[in-house]
């Protein structure tokens, strides 16, 4: 058991203490006691003929992430014990291990494909179904919508068991969009390749993933990149988070059928990612956050443009907000709908908005500050209402945080200076085990990596928040009406292909 | 026949009116009037796809919906004319044709045995169901009002003149717009936009049919919607034309005054749906939908409203205390 202060951080491989499976397990017990703890990862690395297991629990209250380890011969496949059966958050975990290496885990009670469907070669030789959970009675009928649905909406297929228009149980089916992004990391070796595909892990965190993708090659290579790219890198995470927080607001108004809701957000959305496209060239940040620097410094002139952009939006997003949340017809749209609290959240594991706005205080920001954070003292709100209502209105309060935060960074950095240039050739640290989070707009954001004794990354992983979240969308519906799905699942926007990677 | 032929010209332009207003509410151009009859032409010149799955319930719906429509129309009322199948006791015609409309559209839904269409059937039956109640007694009320038992003479009799029509008069109004926005599957229990076939009641029920078949419901949509236009705008059209009758009287023969009052009530007529199109733009601007739950009890508040207007003409024309 490794304690670490640090995000993002770097260990030997060598230091890493392995523990037999039962101490594995009693550690985890130990440490998932505590309310304040939740799993971050935990995957499994094939190192020669073993197959190393990574698990890494971060405590939100006492800011300090621990790292355990133990590891298992690959054949004959190992047969372990579960730790779903007391920590249910661990069930995408374990089933993604068994998935990708075949490990058994004993008395798991959902074992079920994650990413890979029926349409997977092995799955149709092995004749694993996807076997869905049914509810059997009198009125009971069920529901399925997609994999394919109207709009512009990524494929997931939703069963829902129903009485009547009560929904018993959503189940939630992912995985139609694999696109193996994690081994992709391993087969691009520039820099370049690499920021780009980090990019493209979900469209609508472009700069949330390459911050944590940046960071933790930043410090497997042990850059360091020039004071001001910390507080650049945040000020374009936090332009994500406004434009997508309003572009959601809008969307939850589209969904109640508001309309003046919606299209004043849209427009004000619509300032925020022009002003990163004045920045950058592109309205979703792309091409912004490299390793060791980046093509885009602040410059005065847009410096200018971003602080009265950010005025502009903040004096009407702040109006239509006030007139929103004082509409009584948008109040029962969004008061008591999709209800998660604070003990669900917890038991799922759920992170970022979910998390918060059930009442648990989990925010990487403020837990394990990386880039510009360290220096602030960043407090998160939370709401403990967790309703579609405690989403929206935590979406505005984030927003005039974040437009505070990047007044406070432009206001002491002093951003004309040479532009520090990205780097892309770049040697890493030997059989390491490197570690990176970051908060974007939907919660927290995890990237890993393990490299051999040449330097050369040999496992990838990501986590997006959306891994865990999607749990807490299936429980809000429960005992909802199948027509406030939609709403539902609008008011915690989740991605689809950061899921599936 | 005056009613129905200026209903089908309101009909041109009024989804045009909702459509614009919604869009100037939200800062938006918006398209052109005609633009939503476009639309229909060319659905027209298109060829039907029938799902295998569906009978020929499927098929004759969207002809048996427009054709019920049409009906119904046939017995929309204008002062001083005659409708066209006008008949003692015909606003129950009137109700059950549309109804009729909407069993084939409902059983044409049940027919594709998509879960989703299967919800929506559920869900406009449902309103269909409790929203009948509040037309007839709200039609009961009238006819008690006025003493006549056919929508021609209702509405001809019906004075915005006596002590307590104009309440009456104002429940009416209400009642009959907020029938018609369920009716028509609009907000505050529907909303028309939404991609989302969760929250879909009427646009659900529409998702199998394409080409004419399309186009003869959306027709018949519009047209059901002047229909109750045109019901509204009669509570705004004088038949007594006393005041114009003797100025008139001095220059005119009686002839030329009686199409001076029919003409004048045909500019009212278009006012008031082009009014009542606006209304609508407006009312689906500026307010949320309503959760589907709360849509029923909604709706029997209408019927409450109705039957209370009710009691209050039963007292007030001593019918119910002699």
């Amino acid at each position: 058991m490794l304690i670490l202060n640090t995000n993002p951080f770097i260990v030997p491989l060598a230091d890493i203490p392995l523990l037999g499976y039962p101490e594995f397990m009693d550690n985890i017990n130990l440490l998932m006691a505590d309310e304040g703890c939740h799993c971050v990862t935990y995957h499994a690395v094939p190192l020669g003929a073993a197959l190393r297991f990574f698990c890494c629990i971060a405590s939100d209250s006492d800011h300090f992430l621990v790292l355990l380890s133990h590891e298992q011969q690959s054949s004959p496949i190992p047969v372990l014990d579960s730790l779903t059966v007391s920590h249910p958050s661990f069930h995408l975990y374990e089933r993604e291990i068994s998935e990708q290496y075949g490990v058994k885990f004993t008395g798991h009670p959902w074992m079920k494909p994650v990413r890979y469907q029926m349409s997977d070669v092995r799955y149709q030789i092995s004749d694993i179904r996807y076997p869905f959970f049914s509810i059997e009675g009198e009125g009971i009928h069920e529901v399925g919508v997609g994999p394919i649905h109207a709009g512009i909406i990524e494929p997931g297929y939703f069963r829902f068991c129903c009485n009547g228009e009560k929904v018993l149980h959503l189940e939630i089916q992912l995985g139609f969009q694999h696109r193996g992004i994690e081994s992709l990391f391993l087969q691009k070796h520039s820099g370049i390749q690499r920021a780009v595909l980090a990019e493209s892990i979900s469209g609508d965190t472009a700069v949330g993933h390459s911050i944590a993708h940046a960071q933790l090659l930043e410090i497997l290579a042990g850059i360091t990149p020039a004071a001001v790219v910390p507080s650049e890198r945040i000020i374009a995470l936090e332009l994500e988070r406004i434009a997508v927080h309003i572009g959601d607001t809008a969307a939850l108004c589209t969904d109640i059928a508001y309309q003046f809701g919606q299209v004043v957000n849209e427009a004000l959305r619509t300032i925020v990612i022009n002003t990163t496209q004045s920045w950058c060239g592109n309205r979703f940040g792309k091409g912004l956050v490299r390793t060791g620097g980046g093509h885009y410094p602040l410059s005065g002139g847009f410096i200018k443009i971003l602080l009265s952009n950010l005025e502009e939006v903040e004096k009407r997003f702040g109006q239509i907000t006030h007139e929103m949340f004082t509409n009584p017809s948008v109040l029962s749209r969004f008061e008591g709908i999709g209800k998660i609290n604070a003990r669900q959240a917890g038991m799922i594991g759920a992170v970022g908005m979910a998390a918060r706005s059930s009442g648990v205080k989990r925010d990487i920001r403020w837990s394990h500050p990386f880039q510009a954070f360290t220096d602030s003292d960043y407090e998160p709100g939370t709401l403990h209402q967790g309703d579609v209502w405690a989403r929206a209105m935590l979406r505005k309060q984030e927003v005039e945080k974040s437009i505070q935060l990047i007044r406070g960074l432009l206001s002491i950095n002093d951003f004309e200076r040479d532009p520090a240039q990205p780097l892309y050739e770049f040697k890493l640290q030997h059989s390491s085990f490197a570690l990176s989070l970051a908060e974007g707009w939907r919660g927290e954001i995890m990237h890993s990596a393990v490299t051999d004794q040449d330097g050369k990354i040999i496992h990838y992983k990501v986590k997006d928040p959306s891994f865990h979240n999607w749990m807490s969308l299936a429980l809000a519906v429960r005992n909802q009406e199948i027509s406030d799905f939609p709403l539902c699942n609008k008011s915690f926007n989740l991605s689809y292909c950061g899921h599936d990677l | 026949m005056t009613g129905t032929l200026l209903a089908i010209v309101s009909a041109i332009f009024f989804p045009g009116i909702i459509l614009r207003v919604k869009s100037i509410a939200s800062g938006r151009k918006g398209p052109g009037i005609l633009q939503p009859w476009k639309n229909i032409i060319l659905l027209f010149r298109k060829s039907s796809v029938f799902s295998t799955a569906t009978s020929f319930i499927f098929r004759l719906a969207p002809a048996v919906y427009l054709a019920t429509i049409c009906c119904a129309l046939m017995l929309l009322p204008f002062p001083g004319m005659s409708s066209v199948l006008g008949f003692e006791g015909d606003f129950i015609l009137f109700a059950y044709l549309l109804a009729l409309g909407k069993l084939l559209f409902i059983l044409g839904a049940l027919d594709t045995g998509s879960s989703f269409e299967g919800m929506g059937a559920n869900r406009e039956a449902l309103y269909s169901m409790l929203t009948e109640p509040a037309f007839f007694i709200l039609l009961g009320t009238l006819a008690l009002l006025s003493g006549h038992l056919s929508m021609q003479d209702i509405f001809s009799h019906f004075q915005f003149a006596g002590e307590f029509s104009l309440i009456a008069g104002a429940i009416a109004i209400y009642l009959l717009v907020q029938i018609a926005m369920i009716e028509n599957s609009r907000m505050p229990v529907d909303d028309p936009k939404t991609h989302l076939e969760l929250t879909m009641v009427h646009e659900v029920m529409i998702l199998d049919y394409s080409g004419v078949d399309l186009a003869f419901i959306q027709t018949g949509t519009n047209l059901k919607f002047v229909l109750y236009g045109g019901l509204i705008a009669n509570f705004f059209m004088p038949v007594n034309y006393d005041w114009f009758l003797v100025t008139a009287a001095i220059h005119g023969s009686p002839l030329t005054v009686h199409l001076m009052a029919t003409l004048l009530n045909g500019i009212i007529f278009l006012l008031v749906q082009a009014a009542f199109a606006a209304a609508i733009g407006l009312m689906e601007s500026f307010r949320a939908r309503k959760k589907l739950a709360k849509n029923p009890q909604f709706i029997v508040t209408l019927s409450s409203i109705a039957l209370i207007a009710f009691i209050l003409v039963l007292l007030l024309t001593r019918n119910l205390i002699r």
